[in-house]
């Protein structure tokens, strides 16, 4: 299926997800192997780049709820940037802000990450 | 009025079928694309539920979804065959705690009752659910 890609890269200590296509309860469980994967090789520190996501559902949202609490534990976090207005809606009606840091752009989340470090 | 059915296997991979069909028509009966955004997400929430709950992903049942309208409200009536359940047992949940609980879940109806205008059920126990989302075009 082509309707649902992840792209990984990684940028100083921060390892960045961009996602593109739809987000739903077909395409979460690909989302949901990527994090365990980070989380298995003790990558805590993760940009997602939503620059290219187009829809995100109730099963994507999930997905951020289920790493969030490990990521933070291990002193990581993961943050969410590039969101078009139709997917950052969706979170907001869900109080997502709330929760999670969603920055207008990549760059400025690993600049983030860097002086955490420093 | 006017009514159009879809029928889908109870599998996650039509969900995108779902969401064309009824953003097909939601555009054509005038809502703005932002609105149009909003009913395909609810009605992709509440086939998730039934492939999810009702028939706990085995792909062998189907689901039928019918849009009707008629003086500018915008139905879809979501049917299946599956478990019943009792829709005053959803709570909604407080999203201050959900977040700050980190919980996991259940975020499906509490979307369709924010994105909709109306969310009714009409459960049959061991015959039929029914979930009907209503939108009304703003006037």
């Amino acid at each position: 299926m082509s309707d649902f890609k992840i792209a990984l890269r990684e940028r100083e200590t921060v390892n960045v997800l961009e996602l593109k296509g739809y987000l739903d309860a077909h395409t979460a469980p690909k989302l949901e192997e990527a994090f365990q994967n980070l989380l298995k090789n003790a990558r805590f520190n993760i940009v997602v780049n939503c620059r290219d996501l187009s829809y995100i559902s109730s099963a994507g949202l999930g997905v951020f709820m289920a790493f969030i609490e490990d990521v933070r534990k291990n002193k990581g976090d993961i943050k969410l940037t590039n969101m078009t207005p139709k997917v950052y809606n969706v979170f907001d009606l869900l109080g997502f802000p709330l929760l999670y840091e969603i920055l207008p752009d990549e760059q400025e989340a690993v600049r983030k990450f860097s002086e955490r470090m420093k | 009025m006017s009514k159009r059915t879809l029928n889908i296997e109870s599998r996650t991979e039509r969900l995108i079928a779902v969401r064309e069909f009824i953003s097909v028509a939601a555009r054509e009966f005038g809502f703005t694309d932002e609105e149009v955004s909003k009913i395909a997400l609810a009605v992709d929430e509440a086939c998730t539920n039934i492939i999810k709950h009702a028939y706990k992903y085995d792909p062998n049942y189907s689901i039928s979804v019918t849009i009707s309208t008629h003086n500018g409200a915008f139905e879809i009536a979501i049917r299946d065959t599956g478990r019943d359940f009792r829709p005053e047992a959803i709570p909604t949940p407080d999203m201050k705690e959900y977040l700050e609980h980190y919980r996991h879940g259940g975020l499906g109806v509490y979307l369709m009752r924010s994105l909709m205008d109306k969310v009714e059920y009409n459960i049959r126990p061991g015959k039929m659910n029914e979930v009907r989302l209503t939108k009304f075009l703003p006037r």
